[in-house]
């Protein structure tokens, strides 16, 4: 077990590493030059010059990747360009934002998918199943922005229970909050509901047709006590490895709902460094969220480890 | 039975959809562009089936246009990275050893990056447009491509017909060609279709942003994004687009649920 942990360890280590080069390197191939942009096309040559001195552009690449990777790994995240505050800063004032939506999202997931699919692999080919995987189905077509767009227009503009969009703070108290947090993590979290219902559906059908269910049912339990303690347990370990990619998901849906929803969180400011070329923002950002996919991977991968001993003998590597 | 189903409604929607797309270069309504500021905000009536947008444009001949565009960038999505990922993922399988490992890890690297985050950031840097939005998109296909295609293809290379192709002395290339290939076709057809489907959504939620295809020519995504700010005056704005990238998206998931059954008879058993 402690050998799994160790390899996974160090491929977790390699992976950031390569992850920040790839980011940093795709930045350095895209065009548009933060100081240009900052100053305009009417600039002078030497007024360039200094900008670029002043924001370390005129470093050669080798050297600023290893001061910013450096600095990463000591929790200094820069400077922003156009805000003058370190990044660091930004990003934890825009998490309060997006950790708990993200959160709130993968709870609605969860919590609408594990029982909606296994109630449809216990009712296998009846109405509920049907119903309920017809539904989901169409969950799975649903853009997440779109099933935002609809949940304002029906919540906001119909009914006029809750506002369109906007962030009060946590200050304004912890339901304001949440509140405006809601929405926008309905419009994340139901159509991964939907894929995840449909997975742990085929998941709980593929373990009920195992030989050890069919032993439990012949030592005499109950179909329901078969389901719940020998089946479901036993179909949750490739459910949980799907809930670690949703993570990615949600985070790269966060982009695009927090602008539905005009949240201020990472999404929000992610987009706005891009269209203000703060590239140094932009590369911690991606660097960051890439990491968190990455470091959540990693957990699963040992919770895989824990959950089916087999696997850190070094039998599936692949 | 089930999957006959699917297979059915799935083709019969994403022809219906493919259609009215393919339609839309020849003939509109009106033209998707024609502003009419004195029909502005129209409801649904005769004239115009699904109302018209706040410059009086036709909305239904915008979202055959959009359509069309938006299924344009996912199909040169799909094709970028099914030509990339199935020989990558054809050769790791063939030669295995240090290659396969290269490819394994690079595609667990971009696996890593939240797909549409990072489409995000290059179309923004390299310039807003249906071309960068092709790229962007279909980078992110390649990996999935070439996972695919390694595992499916290495059990294949343990089958004894490919033993006796090596024992012909044919080389890795043709019986990658001849054998391997023929053989997990059925399998790429059936993820083909649903990243084209993940496609859509993808464009939609760039031109959402603003960074896919650029007015005046319409999209689906830019569209919702017009309609958000019309939402009190005219809501059915923000119904009639989202409904054309649903029903595009379903129509293809369903025709690929119906294929994997119909292809893969093994599968039948778990779903």
């Amino acid at each position: 077990m402690l050998g799994f942990a160790g390899r996974r360890l160090i491929a977790l280590v390699l992976t950031l590493f390569a992850a920040s080069l790839v980011v940093f390197l795709v930045l350095q191939v895209l065009p548009g030059d933060p100081a240009s942009l900052m100053l305009g096309t009417e600039a002078q040559p030497d007024t360039l010059a200094a900008l670029r001195h002043q924001m370390g552009l005129d470093v050669p690449a080798p050297t600023r990747f290893i001061t910013w990777i450096w600095g990463l790994v000591r929790g200094d995240f820069g400077v922003s360009y156009t805000y003058s505050v370190p990044v660091a800063e930004l990003i934890r004032g825009r998490m309060v934002v997006t950790v708990p939506l993200a959160l709130m999202a993968i709870c609605i997931s969860v919590g609408v998918a594990l029982p909606v699919g296994v109630l449809a692999a216990a009712r296998r080919g009846r109405g509920a199943d049907v119903a309920s995987m017809g539904v989901a189905q169409l969950g799975v077509a649903l853009p997440n922005f779109w099933l935002g767009i609809l949940l304002i227009l029906l919540f906001a503009v119909y009914l006029r229970w809750v506002p369109a969009g906007g962030f009060p703070g946590w200050d304004a108290g912890a339901w304001p909050a949440l509140r405006a947090l809601l929405l926008p993590a309905l419009s994340l979290g139901l159509p991964q509901a939907a894929i995840l219902s449909r997975i742990t559906r085929s998941s709980v059908l593929e373990t009920l047709g195992e030989d050890f269910v069919r032993t439990a049912r012949a030592k005499g339990l109950s179909r329901r006590a078969a389901l719940w303690r020998h089946a479901v347990p036993n179909a949750l370990v490739p459910v949980v490895t799907i809930i670690g990619l949703q993570f990615s998901f949600l985070l790269a849906g966060t982009v695009i709902v927090e602008n539905v929803f005009a949240l201020p969180g990472l999404g929000r400011l992610m987009f706005q460094a891009i269209a203000q070329r703060d590239l140094i923002v932009v590369q911690d950002l991606v660097v960051l969220l890439a990491g968190s996919v990455i470091v959540v991977n990693f957990v699963v991968d040992i919770a895989y480890g824990v959950l089916d001993p087999r696997l850190s003998r070094g039998g599936a590597q692949s | 039975m089930k999957g006959r189903w699917n297979l059915l409604a799935g083709g019969l929607v994403t022809t219906i959809v493919l259609a009215a797309a393919l339609l839309s270069v020849v003939w509109t309504p009106y033209s998707p562009t024609r502003i009419d500021i004195l029909h502005k905000l129209a409801g649904p009536s005769a004239a115009h089936w699904l109302g018209t947008d706040p410059f009086g444009r036709d909305v239904l001949s915008m979202i055959m246009a959009g359509a069309r565009n938006s299924l344009l960038v996912a199909v040169i999505a799909v094709a970028l990275g099914a030509s990339c990922g199935i020989p990558l993922g054809a050769l790791a399988a063939a030669r295995g050893g240090w290659l396969d490992g290269l490819v394994m890890r690079g595609t667990d690297l971009a696996f890593a990056f939240p797909a549409l985050l990072t489409a995000v950031m290059i179309t923004a840097l390299a310039g807003p447009g249906a071309g960068n939005a092709m790229i962007a998109i279909g980078i992110f296909n390649i990996p999935v491509f070439a996972r695919l295609t390694r595992g499916a293809a290495l059990p294949v290379w343990k089958r004894e017909f490919i033993l006796a192709a090596r024992a012909a002395g044919r080389g890795d290339v043709a019986i990658t060609l001849d054998h391997v290939l023929p053989n997990i076709a059925a399998v790429l057809l059936v993820q083909a279709t649903i990243q084209f489907a993940l496609g859509i959504i993808a464009d939609a939620g760039l031109s959402y942003l603003g960074l896919g295809t650029q007015p005046p020519a319409p999209s689906l995504g830019k569209m919702l994004n017009d309609a958000q700010t019309y939402i009190y005056k005219a809501p059915l704005l923000a119904v009639f687009p989202g409904l054309a990238i649903v029903l595009a998206v379903l129509g293809l998931n369903l025709l690929g649920d119906g294929l994997r059954d119909l292809l893969d008879p093994r599968l039948r058993r778990a779903r």
